[in-house]
């Protein structure tokens, strides 16, 4: 039964005829799988009719293969028509595993899909291997509160299903000339109904997500008040980094809910994560330990954080960030 | 009208325990409640009546143990009229798929519903996969991450919350909704309610009475396994360095901006 099933999908997903870098890092993810396992890599994506230079950006950055469903009424996402063409896909190409991303749409579509084909399907993995005798994947997800990792394996169904948490991984980046194949599926009619209408949209502002930048400044309940949030603020500006906070800093109302990083917040996975006055929860440390290094400044020489750390400062917050944006404001007058 | 809200019971506490043989969590140890998101569910369900001009029925169901019957017992106190709980040994360790399986086995048999609520997820597993597999069973549309639910005309409007803004959508038909905190604030349960509730009786169903197939449901029916749970290890090897004295807070300082020009951030 399951030597039938062979490749490993991602559903990358799309907005306005872009695609969301989101999808590049399930290629990320499935680049990896799909070398271990020596099978080809194909990205699938719904939308209305994509043009070739934007399909080419996922084999430049790992698919072997793009498949595109493409219909009007795939334009944006819809748990119905979208459901529907991707079981029938599944039914015909019989993939091994099928990743999406934990996005709004991914952990709609993916336990419709589930639902429909009895399949077995992990939530927000944060890891993602194959094992080594069995070729089973196995996906990894905190659970109980962020205390604990489970392991999770699908021994029987295919395809192997699985949500990936944003931002727990980087996105692959882009090789020029990679050289891969597009198939374009328009999907008969029949496929593509939905029992719900969208009456609106309303776009929320746009602002720079603590998702995105390069460096974050992580702030905890050692701020103490409201008003010293300055300080981190202004370090932000200089390194054009965002603010990031914990859950107890946010839960004081000294950050916005936005930005707080974590099990019940965002995952980060910034160049550089700074954290000040962060005591290094569990719930804290399962939204930002991907990042690339970690500094942690704490006045608690036992603060768990520093065990997790590059760089690990004893010391005060309200003498290092004052003197670290100093410092930052004197080198760059001198060049 | 006939509405049923999917109430789950959870661990109070963050801290549970799991079992290590079978990966699955121990429920009886912890004080169990009503899933907070569930509770959200149930007051969307109370307000959607108070606002009908039509009877409104409002029903229960979850799947658990025996003891749950007191978090139906809770939402009966709340304002629901009927609680129905699945109970079996044969239920348990059941995964998202075979506990949708199981659910929707139920509904066809309790009866006909104009809405389906559930919580957008549930604080023990924290899947939210439950409300979808279920809508696909019962080949329902879905409606996940809602933040507002009201009856418009005689359809079911939805407002849910997407990562870049939020969406309104409609249907007219009976549908699965994944309610959102922010979709209501769960009210407090009155004397008459809590008296009402005392004498309620719920209705506790168990597989062979479900004559749902044991090859749907249960901990060996689960496409899923959990095989390893462990304590999160990130340990680094670190550089530590103390900066309680002026001389200290400099050489930090220097440090970090070393790492920011090394990463090319600076
Ligand atoms: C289900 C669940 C979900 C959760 N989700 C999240 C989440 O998403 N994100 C999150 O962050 N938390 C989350 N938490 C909460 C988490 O358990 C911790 O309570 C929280 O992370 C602690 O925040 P903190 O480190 O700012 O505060 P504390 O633990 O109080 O630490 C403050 C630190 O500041 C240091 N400090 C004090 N003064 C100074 C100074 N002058 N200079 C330098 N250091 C100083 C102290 O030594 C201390 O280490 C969750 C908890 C649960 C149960
Ligand atoms: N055992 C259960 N009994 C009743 N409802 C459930 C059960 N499991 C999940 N649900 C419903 O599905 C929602 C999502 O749960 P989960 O998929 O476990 O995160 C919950 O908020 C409940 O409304």
């Amino acid at each position: 039964m399951n030597s039938a099933h062979h490749g490993i999908w991602i559903l990358a997903e799309q907005s306005q005829g872009r695609i969301d870098s989101v999808s590049y890092e399930l290629l990320a993810r499935g680049r990896v799988l799909a070398d271990k396992r020596k099978h080809p890599l194909t990205a699938v994506i719904l939308g209305a009719n994509l043009p070739d230079s934007e399909l080419q950006q996922l084999i430049a950055r790992g698919a072997d293969r793009v498949l595109h469903a493409s219909a009007a009424e795939l334009a944006i996402f819809s748990p119905e028509p979208y459901s529907a063409c991707l079981c029938a896909l599944i039914k015909e190409e019989k993939p091994e595993i099928m990743l999406a991303a934990a996005t709004s749409s991914g952990r709609t579509v993916m336990p419709y899909i589930a639902g429909k084909l009895r399949l077995g399907l992990t939530a927000d993995c944060t890891d993602l291997d194959i094992e080594a005798d069995s070729g089973l994947l196995l996906q990894t997800r905190p659970a109980a509160g962020g205390n604990i990792m489970a392991t999770i394996k699908t021994p029987t169904e295919r395809p192997q299903m699985a949500t990936v948490r944003p931002h727990s991984s980087r996105p692959a980046e882009p090789k020029p000339g990679r050289q891969g194949e597009i198939r374009r599926w328009e999907p008969p009619a029949a496929l593509l109904g939905s029992r719900v209408r969208r009456v609106s949209f309303e776009k929320a502002p746009d602002e720079r997500g603590i998702q995105d930048a390069e460096v974050v400044i992580a702030i905890g309940r050692g701020i103490k008040k409201a008003e010293n949030m300055s300080l981190p603020r202004k370090l932000a500006e200089l390194l054009d980094a965002a603010v990031g906070a914990s859950r107890e800093a946010v839960d004081r109302g000294w950050v916005p809910y936005p930005s707080q990083v974590g099990l019940s917040g965002k995952t980060v996975s910034p160049k550089v994560y700074l954290a000040a006055g962060i005591s290094g929860a569990v719930q804290h440390l399962a939204g930002m330990q991907t990042s690339d290094t970690i500094i942690a400044i704490n006045t608690d020489p036992e603060a768990p954080i520093f065990q997790y750390s590059e760089l690990a400062i004893c010391g005060d917050l309200f003498t290092i960030l004052p003197l670290l944006a100093e410092k930052i404001e004197a080198s760059r007058k001198q060049s | 009208m006939n509405i049923l809200v999917l109430i789950k019971q959870v661990p109070e506490s963050q801290a549970t325990r799991m079992d290590e043989s079978t990966g699955t969590l121990v429920r009886e140890a912890a004080n169990s409640v009503i899933n907070p998101l569930d509770l959200h569910a149930l007051e969307c369900a109370l307000i959607l009546r108070e606002q009908s001009a039509a009877t409104v029925n409002i029903d229960c169901l979850s799947m658990g143990p025996l003891a749950a019957v007191s978090v139906l017992k809770e939402a009966i106190a709340l304002g629901a009229d009927q609680g129905y709980l699945l109970s079996d040994r044969k239920f348990a360790g059941s995964d998202t798929w075979c506990t949708a399986k199981t659910l929707a086995a139920a509904i066809a048999k309790i009866g006909s519903y104009d809405l389906i609520l559930c919580g957008e997820r549930a604080t023990d597993g924290e899947t939210g996969q439950t409300g979808p597999a279920l809508a696909a069973m019962l080949d329902l549309p879905v409606l996940t991450y809602a933040s507002a639910i009201k009856r418009s005309a005689d359809a079911w409007q939805v407002r849910r919350m997407l990562e870049d803004g939020y969406e309104t959508v409609e249907t007219t038909g009976p549908a699965v909704v994944c309610i959102l905190k922010e979709a209501s604030v769960p009210r407090l349960p009155t004397l008459a309610g809590k008296r009402r509730a005392r004498a309620a009786e719920c209705r506790i169903i168990n597989a062979e009475e479900l004559g749902i197939d044991p090859a749907d449901t249960g901990l060996n029916a689960s496409p899923t396994r959990v095989v390893s749970i462990f304590r999160p290890n990130h340990l680094k090897q670190s550089e530590r360095l103390s900066a309680l004295d002026p001389a200290g807070a400099e050489q930090a300082v220097d440090k970090i901006i070393a790492i920011f020009r090394q990463k090319g951030v600076l």
